[in-house]
């Protein structure tokens, strides 16, 4: 047996799969469910035993056609920049309020992604995100948290 | 049934649905365009935004925005052989050759036309079997429906997956134990929560829908180093020429659109299969059905080889909605994703959302048929400048897709959490794509997750505990044989030809 990406995905999915059997197994069921013939647990026990059979197979049986990507051609860089752009965006966006962060995020995303043309980045960010907020408060009546828009008096 | 059309036509055409259906088909053919950008993200994008509707108008909208989405992915099949969608993959076999002959427009012309006709013939089909499948489907009991949902994961994950029937049914299991994430329906006891309130609810199926494919498409095009933008940059380029077709041509599309729309319809009204088999299947049918002078253009330019998979596409679309509008059980990803919503909207569909929600049924039926027309009158001759519009840079595009992404998951929820929750999903799914392991499966199964427990608790409490529901009802039997066959055969596959 030959060992490739994704065989070590499926042992991945084995072991998720085996922690979720046991996690389903300490699922607190009430008293007179416990032996019923259906409870809470009972589906995510076959879950757990089906997602162990499957991946099982794939990691027992041959691959005939294995997939193996090349790192060298994978833009790790750009992404992992844009992820963490967008866990930044999504831990700032309660506190800073939705304009100022969504605004950033754009920026930021689109200089990770390569763009120069500060002209562009500067109205696909902070125009845009003004013209998209008052689209939502003013069309949709979707109101937005914004502290920051709020302290300077713009938002009620 | 007159009285249910005539309800449909009039939620279809008022101006709000019709300029939905406008909407729809002009921002599903934008994003259908784009290569790995397919259907299902230009739904999975749309869902945010109609919540802030009425149920039929957001449903109109994303049945806009599915139609939209083929029908953009044929122009990018055509003109630079660059299927936007899988479904056109068999149009690109004529419909590029041709384009290279500098008959471009008469390509898309044809396309659409085929389109029209093929959609047009498969909504009749849909008007006359969905209400009498209705009916029927009221004597279903638990264990059927238990059965279909199996038979529907099963069938997608065998047709849908490419060979990779292992890794699709991996991504079942996946997406069932996303599912079961959140409070038991029946005892609300807790499970796998880890303590947290924020999963106390379950996760959110639009939270699901945008990771895997908006969200983890976008972060799959920027790993991959792929530049969508590039095409539509080409398309816009391209001279369409003239957008005529003439008698003779219209004569071979005449003979071709019939059998391409039942063959189109039936294949979409069986689970798992969908347009990108029909289109297939119909572009071998029609080489076999023409005469051998005919077969020797199929791959060259032919009209009948171009028109025969673009109908039954379209005709498979609406094949599609069958067995969610009768049954509530989705036989593909993109009408998984429309079940997500109408659950979202409070809707249940299935054999009584005839009788309960005829507005819905019918308007959606309807509106089926004005989508086909939108497409025809307006984003034919509009290809050029929608084209120029796609033509954005990847350094915008992708910004954007994320954007509308996380934005759509914060205006439902106001809460980090998810939006975390949705980044780790959607990275993990990038991860995935680019191991060839199929998304659909997970979508579906994590839409039919809920149901297929209740269907499971209910048999196995109505049998005291036996499996032997599954073989008790003659319907059931049915079901169970075919689903062993499926497995059956792709099992041999597995030992025999070493194809899984």
């Amino acid at each position: 047996m030959k060992i490739n990406s994704v065989k070590i995905i499926s042992l991945l999915f084995f072991v998720l799969s085996a922690f979720y059997l046991y996690t389903a197994h300490q699922i607190q069921v009430f008293a007179f469910d416990e032996g019923a013939p259906f409870n809470a647990k009972t589906f995510p026990i076959y879950l757990g035993y089906a997602g162990m059979f499957f991946s099982g197979l794939k990691i027992v049986l041959p691959d005939q056609k294995p997939i193996e990507v090349d790192p060298t051609y994978l833009e790790f860089k750009k992404t992992i920049l844009l992820v963490i752009t967008m866990i930044v965006y999504g831990a700032t966006i309660l506190k800073v309020g939705f304009f100022l962060s969504t605004s950033l995020f754009l920026v930021l995303s689109y200089y990770f992604l390569g763009e120069r043309r500060w002209k562009y980045i500067i109205i696909f960010s902070f125009p845009f995100v003004a013209i998209f907020m008052y689209l939502l408060h003013g069309v949709l009546a979707v109101y937005l948290r914004d502290p920051l828009l709020k302290y300077i008096g713009i938002m009620g | 049934m007159i009285e249910g059309i005539l309800i449909g036509l009039k939620t279809a055409l008022s101006f709000q649905n019709l300029m939905m259906v406008m909407i729809g088909c002009f921002a599903g053919t934008i994003i259908g365009m784009l290569p790995g950008l397919g259907p299902m993200t230009a739904i999975a994008l749309m869902i945010p935004i109609t919540y802030g509707f009425e149920p039929a108008t957001g449903l109109i909208l994303m049945a806009g925005v599915y139609y939209g989405a083929v029908f953009g992915g044929s122009t990018s099949s055509i003109l630079i052989n660059a299927p936007g969608v899988p479904g056109t993959v068999a149009t690109s076999f004529d419909g590029y050759p041709m384009a290279q002959q500098g008959k471009a427009g008469k390509a898309l012309a044809i396309a659409a036309y085929s389109s029209f006709a093929g959609g047009t013939i498969s909504a009749i089909f849909l008007l006359i079997a969905a209400p009498s499948l209705s009916k029927v489907s009221l004597s279903f009991r638990s264990p059927d429906y238990f059965g279909l949902m199996i038979l529907g994961l099963t069938a997608v994950a065998a047709f849908s997956s490419k060979g990779n029937f292992l890794k699709a049914m991996m991504m079942c299991v996946l997406g069932l134990m996303l599912a079961s994430v959140g409070q038991d329906t029946l005892s609300d006891i807790p499970r796998f929560t880890f303590n947290t309130m924020n999963l106390s609810d379950g996760i959110s199926f639009v939270l699901v829908v945008m990771a895997t494919f908006a969200m983890s498409e976008a972060l799959t095009i920027i790993i991959k180093g792929n530049d969508p933008s590039k095409a539509a940059k080409q398309i816009s380029l391209t001279d369409l020429g003239s957008i005529k077709v003439n008698k003779e041509e219209t004569k071979q599309m005449a003979a071709t659109i019939p059998r391409s729309s039942i063959l189109g319809f039936i294949i979409g009204v069986l689970p798992g299969a969908g347009a990108t088999i029909a289109s297939f299947l119909a572009y071998g049918m029609e080489r076999n059905f023409v005469k051998s002078e005919e077969k020797e253009k199929f791959g060259k330019g032919s009209v009948q080889g171009l028109s025969a998979p673009e109908t039954a596409n379209n005709a498979a679309c609406s094949g599609s909605f069958v067995p969610l509008l009768t049954l509530g059980i989705p036989g593909s990803g993109t009408t998984a994703v429309m079940l997500g919503a109408l659950l979202g909207f409070g809707i249940q569909p299935g054999p009584r959302l005839y009788e309960t929600n005829p507005d819905i049924f019918w308007s959606v039926i309807m509106s089926m048929y004005i989508g086909m027309v939108v497409l025809l009158i307006l984003n034919l001759p509009l290809i050029p400048y929608i084209a120029r519009i796609l033509a954005v840079p990847r350094t915008f595009l992708i910004p954007m897709i994320l954007f509308f992404s996380v934005t759509g998951i914060y205006l439902m929820s106001f809460n980090n959490f998810d939006i975390f929750l949705m980044i780790g999903i959607a990275v993990v799914a990038t991860i995935l794509r680019l191991y060839d392991f199929p998304m659909p499966p997970l979508i579906l199964a994590f839409v039919l997750g809920g149901l297929m427990e209740e269907n499971l608790r209910r048999s196995l409490l109505i049998s005291d505990g036996s499996w032997s529901f599954l073989w008790d009802r003659p319907l059931t039997l049915c079901i169970m044989f075919v689903i062993v066959l499926i497995v059956g055969w792709q099992m041999y596959n597995s030992f025999f030809k070493k194809k899984l």
